[in-house]
């Protein structure tokens, strides 16, 4: 009876040392993000007192507007949607369509040509960044959007892998009557195993956009016009100038998160299993 | 199987992965070569690349000093970066995969939130919280009297603080580590209690083992994102200060295109693929691959 009392009060107090970590983890983790909010609320001052701000006394929303307005937001941020849109419409289009001849056609050399796909998972930008950038440069690439949104449409190791593992999974009994009645793959492909497949083509869709949304060194390679700045390539731009107003890049900052927050609350699910397929059958 | 529908799939399943045919030969398979090419020529864009043989690997090598503290600062981003995110991800990976642990979804949450912050937003929010005299991190290191150091201004703080912010962006390790502990039967832990084993034993004898796979996996792509690791130098410190965080892929790109040495540029990315292969394979033979222990 004593042993069994000792080893409960033991948990007991084991679990609140597990919480207290958390919590303290957990504080560690939100508080950068606070700061930011709260920098981006400050004046100018507030921003460089010492010892700091913690929440502005009367909190300049103003940042916003003004931010808005000087810069460039709105034609960035016109850009950056533009190239997020036509990520998700190829990533999806091409990589259901490679991922389906990965899968659900069995035809020889599928699987060592798939393993080939995987290798190229593992091979750095940086190796192909420079012939890349003459080659955009000979097609006269370089300073238009083409760049970063064709090669969308020319699949992503990534995202080929995420959607076979989900192909295979689907039953060959599903597609079995409509193969036997005549039916064109690319017809099987189209109205059986996409309208199935719902759940990774939205995990795709998510991690097309949020990678698009976020680039930083596609742009700053490719894209030579500012006139086709993306938000991140912007917000760095006007970094690097002397002496930039942080207050405001601290409003554009947050206000270009939080697009991807409200996604991620919005669809958790499919960010979660996105991450862990890969973890675990990679 | 007929031969016929063999060639008819063979042709539907080349026509369906043609997109990636393209892509792989356009823009991986062409480049991937060339870009070996350029590595033996001088070559500034402008002009046409003049070949020079093993010109540029031997300058790297010998006759610029930078390189090799290129190397060693990154190098000690996966060394010191990656041992850290690690441990730290697991161990919190462990304590939120527990039954008595309640909020399971909220924490999971928030140790994932920052990786959904752009690099660019990211680089302002650690240059703020840095900050050496006004920073939050050192007032509430001040607060405990601890005077926190320069940062990303101190030459021996700077590597540390990138360390920080890859601790803080490691959410998506400990979204796979959870999963792969949420695999690991109850039954093992159960035999192992009646056996007497702390809780302490159960991690080093059970987990970590079960949990190999998926650190080895994290490990590889870590590495992997390591040596790619640009934005975030390149924003906040530029690779100052005294090129205490000039990386790889920042002095690689620093080479290309604002001294366009391209041939210059190009060896370095080939070094950098062979130190990828190199890392990868000893990783992989180290852990025996992918398999759990028995």
């Amino acid at each position: 009876m004593v042993s069994i009392r000792t080893k409960f009060k033991g948990q007991s107090i084991e679990t609140y040392v597990i919480y207290i970590i958390l919590i303290l983890a957990a504080l560690a983790y939100i508080i950068p993000f606070l700061w930011l909010i709260s920098g981006s609320l400050k004046s100018n001052t507030e921003l460089f007192a010492d010892p700091p701000v913690w929440i502005p006394s009367e909190p300049v929303w103003s940042n916003y507007v003004t931010a808005f307005q000087q810069f460039p937001f709105w034609l960035y941020f016109k850009n950056t949607l533009y190239i997020c849109a036509m990520a998700i419409l190829g990533g999806v289009l091409a990589n259901t369509l490679v991922a389906y001849g990965f899968s659900r056609i069995e035809w020889k050399g599928r699987d060592a040509l798939f393993i080939v796909v995987l290798m190229t998972m593992m091979l750095p930008f940086q190796v192909t960044m420079i012939p890349l950038f003459v080659l955009f440069q000979k097609f006269g690439w370089i300073g238009t959007f083409k760049p970063l949104v064709v090669p969308a449409f020319l699949g992503n190791a990534y995202f080929i892998f995420l959607l076979r593992q989900f192909f295979i999974g689907i039953p060959k009994e599903l597609s079995q009557p409509a193969k036997v009645d005549g039916a064109s793959e690319f017809r099987i492909y189209w109205q059986l195993t996409l309208p199935l497949s719902l759940p990774v083509i939205i995990t795709v869709a998510i991690f097309a956009f949020t990678g698009a949304w976020g680039d930083f060194i596609g742009p700053l390679v490719f894209l030579s016009d500012n006139k086709l700045y993306t938000l991140s390539l912007g917000i760095q731009q006007i970094m690097s100038v002397n002496d930039p107003r942080w207050t405001l890049l601290m409003a554009v900052g947050v206000s270009m998160t939080l697009p991807v927050l409200v996604i991620f609350f919005l669809l958790q699910k499919y960010f979660i299993q996105g991450i862990t397929f890969s973890g675990i059958k990679g | 199987m007929s031969s016929k529908t063999d060639r008819k799939n063979l042709r539907n399943g080349l026509l369906f992965i043609s997109p990636w045919i393209i892509g792989f030969l356009l823009f991986t398979a062409y480049p991937l070569f060339s870009s070996l090419y350029y590595s033996l020529t001088d070559y500034n864009i402008i002009n046409e690349p003049v070949w020079v043989g093993l010109d540029n690997y031997v300058k790297l090598f010998t006759g610029d000093s930078l390189f090799y503290k290129v190397l060693y600062n990154t190098l000690f981003m996966i060394v010191v970066g990656i041992s850290v995110t690690t441990v730290g991800s697991v161990f919190i990976a462990i304590l939120l995969n527990n039954r008595r642990i309640r909020g399971l979804a909220f924490f999971r949450v928030v140790f994932f939130l920052p990786t959904l912050v752009p690099l660019v937003v990211l680089s302002i929010l650690w240059i703020w919280v840095l900050q050496p005299d006004n920073g939050v991190l050192n007032t509430i290191l001040g607060f405990i009297g601890i005077e926190g150091p320069g940062w990303f201004s101190s030459p021996f703080w700077a590597k540390p603080a990138f360390v920080l912010m890859a601790l803080w962006g490691s959410g998506q390790m400990i979204i796979i580590y959870l999963a792969g502990l949420q695999g690991i039967s109850d039954s093992l832990y159960e035999a192992a209690s009646i056996d007497g084993a702390s809780s302490w034993r159960q991690v080093l004898h059970i987990t970590i083992p079960m949990l190999k796979p998926a650190i080895v996996f994290n490990v590889i792509t870590g590495m992997i994102g390591t040596l790619q690791s640009f934005a975030e130098s390149f924003i906040i410190t530029n690779g100052g200060p005294d090129g205490s965080t000039m990386f790889y892929s920042l002095y690689l790109y620093q080479n290309a295109f604002q001294y366009a040495k391209m041939g210059y540029a190009s060896a370095m990315a080939w070094i950098l693929l062979v130190i990828a292969l190199l890392i990868t394979l000893v990783l992989f033979k180290l852990s025996n691959g992918f398999k759990a222990e028995e």
